[in-house]
C-alpha cells in the first residue's frame, strides 16, 4: 500500500522533471543556432525569411507590465476584501459572500479575455482617446479582476487562521478594530498573505487567452500600456498555431521562451518563499 | 430589586465601578442576574464561583470584551469613575486603555519582548523611541520580568517560558497606563512557581492598581485578594472582606463551595 502512495507522489515529481527535461533539451536546439545574448536584445521578428531574430525583451516587458497591471488592480481590493470577511463580516454574511466571490475565478478565462476587449476596452477609450483597440491596460484590469479572489481567499484564510486570543490581546489595549487588523493579524499572516500575492502573479504570468484576445500580438519594445504588447504566453500561442514549421528555430524558440516562462515562476516562487520567511512572526 | 441599604458594598470606601441591576443575556441564556455591587479603588477584588456561574463573562463586562461574542445583550449599568460605560460618554477603547486585561492563557503578540510591551502606547500615539524604551523598562520592572529579559527585549516573545509570558502580557498591559487590571484566571495555565511570581506581583502593584481577579483557585483568592465576590449561576450570592467570605461566610451556599462540598 505504501508504495502505490509513493507512486502517486512520484508522478507529479517526473512529470515536472519530463516537463523541465523537454523544455531544457529542445531549448538548448535553439541556443546553439541563437547566441544566448540575442534573446535579451529588443529585436524580435521571428517570421523574417532572411535572418530572424530572436530578442525576447519585448515579450518579457509585456508580460511584467500586464501582470503588473493586474496585481495593481487585484492586492489592494482582495486584500481589503479579506480584511472585510476575515475581520468585520458576520458568519452569516461570509457563508455567502466568499462562495460567490469564488465564482469569479472559476469563469473560462475565455470570457474574461472577450471582457476586455469588447466590454473593458470600449470603456477606457472614452476615458483614454488614445487607446490602441488592442492594449496592455485592459487585458491587464480584466486580469487583476480575476485574481482577487485568489488574493481575497488565501489572505482570508490566512488571516482567518490568528489565534482570536491575539485580537482579543490587542482590542483589550484599547486599540480600534482597523488597528488590531493592521498591527497584529496582518503581521501575523504576513507569509500567507505574500503567497497569496505570488501565487496570483504567478497565474497572471502564466494567463494566456485574456492577453491573446486583448493585448494583441505586437512585437516592440513600450512601456505604453495604451499600445498592443505580446506576452511570452501570446507569443508560444501564435506560434504552436501553426506559423512556424517544426525543427526550424521559430519552432525552438517556442521552448526557449517556454523557459524563460518557467524560470521566472520559478524565480518568484523563491522569492515569495525568501519573504514568508523573512517577514513571518510566527506564533 | 434591592435598594440602596441594601448594596452589597462596605461602607466608607472609594468605589471605582458601582454595578447596578446589571442583567446580560447571551441569545436567551441570563448569565448575569441582577449583579449590584461596588468594587474598591487600589484593591484586590477576588471573583470565585463554579464553572459557568458567569465570573469571566462579568470581569469581561467590565471593560466590553464581553461584547466580542454574538447575541449579546446587557441591562442595567456599570458606572466607572461615576461613568456609564455602556453610554455614549466614554469610548470603549478609551475604556479599555484604561482598564487592561490578563487572560487565562498567556498571549503574547508574535512580535519582540520590547515590541510587545510598547505596542499600546506606539497605537496611543507615542513614537519617540527613548521615551518607548523608557515604558518599556518602567512596565517590565513593575511586572518583574525585567531582570530576566534585559538581555533579549528584541528576541520573540515566544522564546519566553509560559510564566514569564504571562508577566509579559500583564507588563503589556501595564504600558498603557491603566487604572484597573482584569485578570481572567491568569495563574490557570501555570505551574506553582510561576503561580507564585505572579502572585507575588500582584501583591506589590496593587497599591498602584485596581485589581479583579476571577480565579478557580481559593487559596489564591485567599492568599491575595481583599475582597471577595462569590458568584453562583450568575448571581451575586456574597461579597465581603476576604477574611469574612473564608472564616464566617454568611450563605450556606457560600460556604458550601469554599468547603469543597460542590463545584
Amino acid at each position: 500500500m505504501p508504495l502505490f502512495f509513493i507512486v502517486a507522489a512520484l508522478i507529479s515529481i517526473l512529470t515536472t522533471l519530463g516537463i523541465v527535461t523537454t523544455l531544457v533539451v529542445d531549448a538548448s536546439k535553439f541556443f546553439a543556432v541563437v547566441p544566448l545574448g540575442e534573446i535579451f536584445s529588443t529585436n524580435l521578428a521571428p517570421l523574417r525569411a532572411e535572418n530572424p531574430t530572436f530578442g525576447f525583451l519585448p515579450l518579457l516587458t509585456g508580460t511584467l507590465i500586464t501582470s503588473m497591471i493586474a496585481m495593481v488592480v487585484a492586492v489592494p481590493i482582495g486584500l481589503t476584501a479579506a480584511i472585510y470577511l476575515s475581520e468585520y463580516a458576520s458568519a452569516k454574511k461570509k457563508k455567502w459572500l466568499k462562495p460567490i466571490m469564488e465564482l469569479l475565478a472559476g469563469v473560462p478565462t475565455i470570457v474574461y479575455g472577450f471582457f476586455a476587449y469588447s466590454f473593458v476596452t470600449p470603456l477606457l477609450m472614452n476615458l483614454i482617446p488614445s487607446l490602441n483597440a488592442k492594449n496592455a491596460l485592459s487585458p491587464g484590469i480584466v486580469m487583476g479582476i480575476m485574481i482577487i479572489p485568489m488574493v481575497s481567499s488565501l489572505s482570508e484564510d490566512a488571516m482567518e487562521s490568528v489565534p482570536h486570543v491575539m485580537r482579543e490581546g490587542s482590542l483589550a489595549l484599547g486599540t480600534t478594530r482597523l488597528e488590531t487588523t493592521l498591527f497584529v493579524v496582518i503581521p501575523s499572516a504576513i507569509s500567507g498573505i505574500v503567497a497569496s500575492f505570488i501565487l496570483a502573479i504567478s497565474r497572471a504570468i502564466g494567463e494566456t487567452m485574456i492577453v491573446v484576445i486583448a493585448s494583441g500580438s505586437s512585437k516592440n519594445l513600450t512601456f505604453d500600456v495604451t499600445q498592443s504588447m505580446q506576452t511570452m504566453t501570446a507569443y508560444i500561442v501564435e506560434f504552436t498555431s501553426g506559423d512556424a514549421g517544426s525543427g526550424t528555430v521559430g519552432y525552438y524558440s517556442l521552448y526557449a521562451v517556454g523557459l524563460l516562462l518557467f524560470l521566472f515562476t520559478l524565480a518568484m516562487n523563491l522569492f515569495a518563499q525568501y519573504i514568508a520567511r523573512k517577514y513571518r512572526e510566527e506564533y | 430589586m434591592l435598594n440602596q441599604e441594601k448594596r452589597k458594598q462596605p461602607q466608607g470606601e472609594n468605589s471605582i465601578y458601582k454595578v447596578s441591576h446589571l442583567n446580560l443575556w447571551y441569545g436567551d441564556f441570563l448569565a448575569l442576574n441582577d449583579l449590584t455591587f461596588d468594587i474598591q479603588e487600589k484593591e484586590v477584588t477576588a471573583i470565585i464561583g463554579p464553572s459557568g456561574c458567569g465570573k469571566s463573562t462579568f470581569i469581561k463586562t467590565l471593560n466590553r470584551m464581553v461584547e466580542l461574542n454574538t447575541n449579546v445583550r446587557t441591562e442595567g449599568e456599570i458606572l466607572y469613575h461615576d461613568e456609564n460605560i455602556f453610554g455614549d460618554a466614554i469610548k470603549v477603547e478609551t475604556l479599555r486603555t484604561q482598564v487592561g486585561m490578563v487572560f487565562q492563557k498567556p498571549n503574547p503578540f508574535p512580535k519582540s519582548v520590547f515590541e510587545n510591551v510598547v505596542y499600546g502606547p506606539r497605537i496611543h500615539g507615542i513614537n519617540d523611541k527613548n521615551k518607548l524604551m523608557e515604558i518599556a523598562e518602567i512596565s517590565l520592572t513593575n511586572a518583574a520580568l525585567w531582570d530576566e529579559v534585559k538581555d533579549r527585549l528584541h528576541k520573540n516573545a515566544y522564546d519566553l517560558s509560559g510564566g514569564q509570558q504571562q508577566r509579559l502580557c500583564i507588563a503589556r498591559s501595564l504600558a498603557t497606563e491603566p487604572d484597573v487590571l482584569l485578570m481572567d484566571e491568569p495563574t490557570s495555565a501555570l505551574d506553582p512557581i510561576a503561580t507564585y511570581k505572579i502572585e507575588e506581583l500582584i501583591d506589590q502593584i496593587k497599591k498602584d492598581y485596581t485589581i479583579v481577579i476571577v480565579t478557580h483557585s481559593m487559596q489564591q483568592a485567599s492568599r491575595i485578594s481583599d475582597k471577595t465576590a462569590f458568584f453562583l449561576m450568575g448571581e451575586l450570592i456574597e461579597y465581603d472582606k476576604t477574611e469574612k467570605i473564608f472564616s464566617s461566610p454568611a450563605d450556606q451556599r457560600t460556604e458550601d463551595y469554599i468547603t469543597g462540598r460542590f463545584g
